[in-house]
């Protein structure tokens, strides 16, 4: 069973300090829904709003169509796995698991029943009877996340629950999750600050600043088509590339004014562009867009090589061109040297164009 | 190991042997003395341990007028004590534990200033409201006093308790059906059950020591300590050793207990489960 969540209007205060501001979302049933921000965006206060461990201040919040915002959690139909796992100390590895149906009166050979099957998903049936102190962080992990799915919730919540592995466990948890997700169904709303897990994991990823989402897109879209300079340089890893460049014309011909230099455009954005002649532009592009030459000929932009790192996959380039710092990705084989000058064409087809004054991405469709 | 550092460690070693000794060698003959049949505590050079065990001087205490009913009041005062402390003590820790609330800081500061009067200074307007509210010479007008005693470390004590079980647990408990009382009870309440135990320990053993308040607000009921205290000048060596062994046991049994809670109270060791 999954339900949909629908928040409106929904404001959290602490203090003077807006945490989460009067938003609008709609996570589809079945969804998994990525809240992806830095620290203090907001993210974890909305997952909070949701489970309903934080009073909203005005707004509503349903779920099933149902409205709970008034309801505490435990009337709520959710479940939420913390960051920290919160799997109770003084209870076994079974008992936890169990702890949510004894609370409802089940039956004591389904609670058990329950709890074993759970506990095989996840690989935890050989632990039932250990303490959480004789777990490792993994395995804790995992109990909780048993806790919550045992429940059948019709929403699962999950505050940054990776977090706290190292990283090779984290690697293999999340491609567990994914297949969790899948098996379950469950309407999931999962918070974190690392936005590879956000990319790897989310149906949709809404990207969270100071209290507001700036974008709510399927990955991929977050990734190629970032709404805002902010989301550009938060996604991706190295982050979204920015220049500096202003529109021109010549001789009937539109392009971007690099410095010196000039970008061609896309022949769609020609006529788009013409009537912001003379405006200032921020231009974005993605270090794996943009094709390095030896050396600056046949109008490539002449950036010099500042640091090259050898990340094995691939060679990263830090150049400069102008004023501006770029992050380039080139095969490993090309040796380039610190200081030698270089020319950077970018594949036109992956620009994007933001306002220079408000970061907002220029529309052209 | 170097020279400088083993000659710190050999001065601190020095220095807390030196300590102990200075608390221990009281304590040690009052507790041997206790034991000593009557006239060999007079005997001198008086032998380090005695030549038999005797309970004599434990009889004759025991037996003297007033302690045995003394002894009953001290232990009716001092669960009186702690019922009265954990009852409004830790659900004031809990609330400053969990809670943000407007005057908080001033709260915990307000609750150390309580400890700042001398009981001496109040005796006077204490012992004059006691006879006007009928408390006076009452068992629980001593209990009360011994509240007020030991509330303030009771707060601060179980704060510490409570700060040390992750608010996350009970959030836990919370979407997993349990009311927010529930949580406290099913979650919170077992975590902080051993520490609370050693809070209660602490209060029992205030109100056990209390001599002062419990002089002035009693007549006919007095606690052990008072009995000893208005009694001790008119009594025998061997009465005075065994009233002190007396008043030194549950002190000593309950350090023992708490030894391990101590660094837990003063916030120190609030880590991980």
């Amino acid at each position: 069973m999954a339900a949909e969540i629908r928040l409106e209007k929904v404001r959290k205060t602490f203090g003077k300090v807006v945490a989460v501001k009067d938003m609008d979302l709609l996570v589809e049933p079945g969804e998994f829904l990525v809240l992806l921000g830095p620290s203090g965006c907001g993210k974890t206060t909305t997952l909070r709003c949701i489970a309903g461990l934080e009073r909203v201040d005005h707004g509503r919040v349903y779920i099933g169509g149902r409205d709970v915002t008034e309801l505490p959690p435990s009337k709520r139909g959710i479940a939420m796995v913390f960051q920290s796992y919160a799997v109770f100390p003084h209870m076994t590895v079974a008992q936890n698991i169990g702890f949510g149906l004894r609370m409802r009166h089940a039956p004591k050979d389904e609670i058990k029943k329950a709890v074993q099957e759970v506990a095989r998903l996840l690989q935890i049936d050989e632990l039932l009877d250990r303490y959480p102190s004789q777990l490792s962080g993994g395995q804790r992990q995992r109990v909780a996340v048993a806790r919550a799915l045992v429940m059948r919730p019709e929403v699962l919540l999950m505050d940054e629950p990776l977090s706290n592995l190292d990283a090779l466990l984290r690697l293999q948890m999340r491609a567990e999750l994914k297949k969790l997700h899948r098996e379950v169904g469950t309407t999931t709303v999962y918070v974190t600050h690392d936005q590879i897990e956000a990319l790897s994991l989310g149906d949709r990823i809404a990207v969270m600043r100071e209290g507001e989402i700036m974008q709510l897109d399927a990955p991929n879209e977050v990734y190629d088509m970032p709404a805002n300079v902010f989301v550009g340089g938060f996604i991706g890893t190295p982050p979204m590339n920015f220049l500096r460049a202003e529109v021109r014309k010549e001789d009937g011909r539109v392009y971007l004014a690099v410095g010196d230099f000039s970008v061609e455009v896309h022949k769609e954005w020609q006529e788009k562009l013409e009537g912001m002649v003379g405006k200032k532009v921020v231009l974005g592009i993605r270090a794996e867009n943009i094709e390095v030459r030896p050396t600056p000929e046949g109008g490539a932009l002449p950036a010099q090589v500042v640091v090259s790192e050898p990340l094995g996959a691939q060679q990263l380039l830090t150049v400069q061109v102008g004023k501006d710092v770029l992050k380039v990705a080139t095969s490993p084989e090309l040796s380039v040297a610190p200081g030698q000058t270089i020319g950077l064409v970018l594949t036109k087809a992956k620009i994007r164009l933001f306002d220079e004054e408000s970061g907002e991405a220029l529309k052209f469709d | 190991m170097s020279y400088p550092r083993l000659l710190r460690r050999t001065l601190l070693y020095i220095g807390v042997t030196a300590f102990a000794l200075w608390v221990l060698i009281p304590i040690f003959f009052i507790g041997i003395s206790s034991f000593t049949p009557r006239n060999e505590i007079y005997a001198w050079p008086k032998p380090i341990i005695p030549s038999h065990f005797s309970l004599d001087t434990m009889r004759f205490f025991l037996n003297s007028y007033g302690v045995l009913n003394s002894l009953l009041n001290s232990v009716w005062v001092a669960l009186l004590t702690l019922a009265f402390t954990l009852a409004v003590g830790a659900p004031a820790g809990y609330a400053v534990a969990r809670f943000f609330f407007r005057g908080r800081e001033a709260f915990r500061l307000g609750i150390l200033i309580t400890r700042m009067f001398p009981t001496a200074l109040l005796a006077v307007p204490l012992a004059v409201t006691f006879i006007k509210w009928g408390l006076y010479d009452t068992l629980i007008g001593v209990a009360l006093i011994h509240t007020a005693m030991a509330l303030p470390f009771a707060v601060i004590i179980t704060t510490g308790i409570f700060m040390g079980v992750p608010k996350d647990l009970e959030e836990a408990a919370m979407t997993l059906g349990c009311s927010r009382f529930g949580a406290f009870a099913r979650v919170a309440l077992p975590l902080a059950l051993p520490g609370l135990a050693a809070a209660a320990m602490f209060t029992f053993v205030i109100s056990w020591n209390e001599v002062f308040a419990a002089t002035i607000l009693t007549v006919n009921n007095r606690t052990l300590p008072a009995h000893i205290l208005t009694t001790i000048q008119a009594s025998p060596l061997y009465f005075r050793f065994a009233g002190g062994f007396f008043m030194i046991l549950p002190a000593l049994l309950f350090m023992f207990f708490i030894r391990r809670y101590l660094f837990h109270m003063w916030g120190g060791a609030t880590a991980e489960r």
